[in-house]
Parts: C-alpha cells; structure tokens; sequence
C-alpha cells in the first residue's frame, strides 16, 4: 500500500547519421536501427504535437504518405496498432512484415525528391523524480492534474513499452490500492488515442468515477 | 531583466520546475560556451539571452569569444560559403594561419569542465583535450548538408576529437563515429521580435509603411537574397492576384553576401515599382518591432526558402498564430506538419494556389496557425533549447538508452 512517486522523463534526440529514400531503405534501416530509433519514431509525433490530434501518425506512415504519396502502404503503417505490443521487438517485426509484404505485392518503386529523405534518429531518455507524491488514489486525482506532461508520458507510455512492465505505472498502483475495477480500466484505456492533455483529463476523470465507489 | 519565472505564464510551472530538477544535476560543474562574436549573429543572440537564464537556474555557466584578425575571419568567412556550396579557394596558407589563430587563443584560455563550442571558427581549439582531458562538445549552427569535401575534410579531423556534435536538423548530420545530437534553434517569446502586441502599434507599423490593414496582406520577412526567392514570391503573388485581392509585403535587411543579391535586388525594386500593392521594405538591423508588427498583421505569411539553415522565422511567424507557407527545405519540415500546422510547397505554382485557398477559407487558415502556435509552443522555444542544453551537458556523465538521475 505504498505512495505513488511522480516521475518525468526528459529526452535527448540522436541522430545516427542515416537516411532512407525509398521503402527498401526504409526496411532496411528499420531492421537495423537499435530499439531506442523504432521507439523514438513511433512515438515523437505523439509527444511533439500533443495537441494537435489524437491520431498516432508514427514517423514511418507519415513519412510514406506524404513524401512517397503511398496512401495505401501509408494507412497500414499508421494503423500498426502500438498499444497492443508489450515491447519494441514485437512493434519492429509487426513494421518490417508490412514494409516485406507491400514490397513483395508490388513492383511499384518509388524514390523520393532530394531533401526529403527519411532520417533514423533516436533518444536517450533521462528520468527524475518529481517531488509529488501520493499518499492516496484521491491525492493521485490532484498531482495528476498537475504534473507536466512528460510525467504522465512517461508512466504511461515509457512505463509499459520501453521499460517491459507490462502495463502502464498507474494501473499498477490502482492495483496495489486494492482498486481493482479503477486498475482494469485504466489498463484499458488506449492511450494512443488521445492527445495527452486529452489522456491526463481521462486519468482524472477515471479516478473520480471509482474513488468515490 | 528577464527572469526564468517569466516563462511560467507562457510554458506552464512544469516545464520550469523541470528545468530546476535537470540544473540541480549539474551543480559543482562549470559550462563555457566559446564562439567567435560577442554580438551580431544568431548565436550571440541566443547566447546573450540563455547564459542569465541558466545562471539563475544554478548552472555556472561562462561565455568566452575567441580573438581573430582580418585574415582569419576571411578564411572563415569561405568556410561558411563553402559549406552552404558556394565554391570558394582556401590556400595551405589560410588554414595554417585558421589554426595558428586558435592555437593562440587555446592558450588564452582557461577551459571549464564542459567546454561547449560553436560554429567551425573555435573548432580546432580541441587539440587541447588531449593534454587537459574535460568534457568537449562542438554544436554546429549553419548548414551541413553539402559541405564542400576539403573544407569538410579539414574540418572533420577536429570534430572526430570531440565527445559530441550538435546539429540543428537531421539533414545536416554526418556519418561520424562520435555521437550526433539534434537541437534545433529556438525563439524567445518575450524578446522585441516576439512578445505580444496591442493592435495600437501594429496598426500605426503599418500606417508607417502605408499599408491597408482593412485588405489581406501576404508577408515574407528575409533577405533579399536568390536563396529566399524574391522573385519567385512576386510572381506567385501575381498569380494568386488573378482572383483574389491583395497586398505583398518583402521586408528584410539588405545586407547579403550572395554575390548575386544586388541584381535580384533590383529586379525586385523593379517589380514592386510595376505594381502599388508590392511593399518592398528594407529595415535596418534595429528593427524587431516592426517586423513583430508586420507578422502580426499580415494575413498570410510566406518563407518561400529554396535552402534554408533551419529557417525561425517560420517558428515567429507561427507563433504569432500565423497560416505559414513555406518551402520544404533545411529545418522547416520540422516546424511545419503540412496541412496540420502550415504548409509546405515545392513550387511557385503550388505557393501561389495555397495563398488563394488561405485567404479564401479563413476558418482552415486561422487553425492551422493555432495548430502552428501550439507546435512552437511545444517545441521551438528558449525553455526547450534550455532542456535540450542541460541534457546535452547530463549525457556527458551519464550511459545508456534511459538514464536514472
């Protein structure tokens, strides 16, 4: 029945100095880039446009669609689904089967115009404590309103997939508490399909709902 | 004086206390940025702004200027030409006098535990490291993406020596075998050329000029210079003139040192003396006001870059809520999701359409310069460039994909 310690996560952007001007690039360095890179492009859109809309354009789908202009293969690479893998092996081989299986269904190559290639890049992650605690699921409503972004992000996002806890930070202590039903739904929840303003006001209104049970 | 708690209203608590949590790392470390100029430039600019910032986050950071004569400057001068692929000669003379320049002030110097230096000017002042130790990161301002192969060559045997090099966007990283770190440039929300105004003085910026605010105005802020495309903007204006009505502004400095600027100046004097709707504006440097003021009135605003450095007057025009249109060339692909936060075109054709269909449908143009807004919010101000500083000076201490501070 411990407290809840706010993390954030900061991150720093690497650029590993490659690139890719067509699809058969784009596999290629999606096979060898390490899990950091496959992490940081399914996952800069959503940080960097937090407001913007709570679709999940990963970096290969838009980069597809509106450079290449493959509407087609584009959607299938936005619709990899990254809520259902607990770790970014899985995500990398689910990427690499679209991109063989569209290579293998057509003999349509396209190259795209100087200027526009694909840059692999990845991140470090640096993580530090808040200073907010918890003490209670009615305490956690409160922090979790105000914590930055980043916080949220990372006991949601960096929690479940990068770090392999298999679910997210804050289910898990709902568990803990005891509050099983507030715990399974916020497991539930698709976080991808939010914006992160739009997740943080789900998370509240979540703990209101079966806090007050 | 501008103080780290003014960002609060702007950015939120969180991201401020954030920054504090990364400073209190760094305590007991010394920071010194070393460049070439004490004013004038982006990177004095941002330097003069970021140093009482991080200071009064506790960080201890220093700013020290190399000292170069005529000669030097001249050669670094063909330096940057040559890397933004103007053809240029540099004699065996010239380099060893580039190094004998920065050996010199090598020993001028007393060097911190990180020492951070910018642009290619300072460069070779890392032959130090081997005899002092330190930390040693280069942060590359300009262009990169084709160097000239010698001047690239020369430059390189000093950039391998240090731990790490910065870029401000991915198509001017290399294949090196030291560690690359994005971080792009930033603006400061409450400096002259960006802090809010009242329609009061936009309105009387205007009057100056002589331009009608009851009519759209379609703006482009730059130098007048065959790589902003002047002319291609007049001619995609005219276009889009055929149906609707308005008026162009081209405000910017003159100085350039593109060797064909003056023709395309007078070819653009030309133009604007063919047509009373074209205001051709030449400001002088002190001129932040008014181009705050001229952002903020204009309906559209237009970088119709062919190639650009990272491009921020796209990020101030955004963040005045601006619809932007802009070529998609160096950083302002990053600073633009088409359609989403602005848009980006390849041709004068395409530029000429999407000013005709912003002015038309204002409710699609007043949302994607929110959208705009949100994304320079998020991602293009001076506390970001803080954050990405002080995780650039964290990572020299510490391994690994995520890090536990």
């Amino acid at each position: 029945m411990g407290s809840f310690q706010f993390f954030t996560k900061l991150d720093q952007t690497l650029l590993l100095g490659s690139r890719a001007k067509t699809i058969e690039e784009l596999l290629a360095g999606i096979r060898s880039v390490p899990d950091s890179s496959i992490y940081f492009h399914t996952h800069r859109f959503l940080q960097q446009h937090h407001f913007l809309s709570p679709e999940p354009p990963n970096d290969f789908a838009y980069w597809v669609t509106n450079v290449l202009g493959d509407d087609a293969l584009g959607e299938r690479l936005w619709s990899v689904d990254t809520v259902r893998f607990n770790g970014i092996g899985a995500l990398r081989e689910k990427l690499i089967d679209v991109l063989e299986n569209h290579l293998a269904s057509t003999g349509r190559r396209i190259e795209c115009v100087d200027g526009e290639e694909f840059h692999f890049m990845a991140c470090r992650t640096f993580v530090l404590p808040t200073g907010y605690v918890a003490h209670s699921v009615a305490e956690f409503a409160e922090v979790v309103s105000k914590v930055s972004i980043n916080s949220i992000y990372f006991h949601v996002f960096d929690a479940k997939l990068r770090l392999k806890t298999g679910e997210n930070d804050f289910s898990r202590w709902f568990r803990d508490q005891g509050k099983t039903a507030l715990a399974n739904e916020s497991k539930r929840l698709d976080p991808y399909s939010y914006t992160l303003d739009g997740l943080r006001r789900q998370l509240v209104a979540l703990v209101k709902k079966y806090d007050s049970h | 004086m501008i103080r780290i708690d003014d960002y609060i209203p702007i950015v939120g608590e969180a991201t401020i206390e954030e920054l504090g949590l990364l400073a209190t790392r760094l305590r007991g470390k010394t920071v010194q940025h070393i460049n070439s100029t004490a004013v004038g430039g982006g990177v004095a600019e941002i330097l003069s702004r970021m140093i009482p910032l991080l200071r009064e986050l506790g960080v201890n950071a220093l700013w020290d200027v190399i000292k170069g004569d005529e000669k030097f400057f001249a050669t670094t001068k063909k330096f940057h030409n040559g890397l933004h692929g103007v053809s240029v000669e540099i004699g065996a003379d010239e380099y060893e006098h580039f190094l004998e320049v920065n050996r010199y002030n090598a020993k001028q110097l007393n060097f911190a535990d990180i020492v951070f230096v910018h642009d290619p000017q300072p460069v070779a002042l890392v032959e130090e490291r081997a005899a002092l130790g330190k930390n040693w990161v280069w942060r590359c301002h300009i262009d990169f993406s084709r160097p000239d192969p010698e001047i690239w060559r020369f430059l390189k045997q000093f950039i391998m020596r240090y731990e790490a090099a910065v870029f401000s966007a991915p198509a001017f990283s290399r294949r090196l075998s030291i560690p690359q770190v994005l971080i792009a440039p930033s603006i400061d929300p409450l400096s002259d050329k960006n802090k809010e105004l009242d329609e009061k003085t936009i309105d009387a910026v205007f009057a100056r000029f002589g331009i009608d605010r009851t009519r759209a105005v379609v703006t482009q802020i730059s130098r007048f210079d065959f790589l902003k495309d002047p002319l291609g903007v007049i001619k995609a204006y005219k276009l889009a003139k055929e149906h609707v009505d308005m008026q162009l502004v081209l405000a910017g400095g003159g100085a350039t040192d593109d060797p064909e600027g003056p023709v395309i100046m007078e070819q653009v004097k030309a133009e604007a003396e063919k047509d009373k709707d074209i205001f051709v504006l030449f400001l002088p440097p002190a001129s932040d006001l008014e181009i705050n003021a001229l952002q903020r009135g204009s309906t559209v605003i237009l970088q119709k870059s062919l190639r650009e450095g990272f491009g921020l007057t796209v990020s101030e025009a955004l963040w005045k809520g601006k619809p932007t249109i802009a070529g998609a060339v160096g950083g302002i692909p990053l600073q633009i999701a088409h359609k989403y936060s602005g848009i980006l075109t390849h041709t004068i054709e395409g530029t000429a359409q999407w000013i005709k269909q912003l002015i038309g449908a204002p409710e699609f143009a007043r949302r994607l310069g929110a959208n705009g807004k949100e994304h320079i919010l998020n991602n293009f101000l001076i506390t970001r460039h803080i954050k990405d500083y002080l995780l650039l000076f964290l990572s020299l201490y510490n391994e690994g994909d995520v890090v536990y501070l």
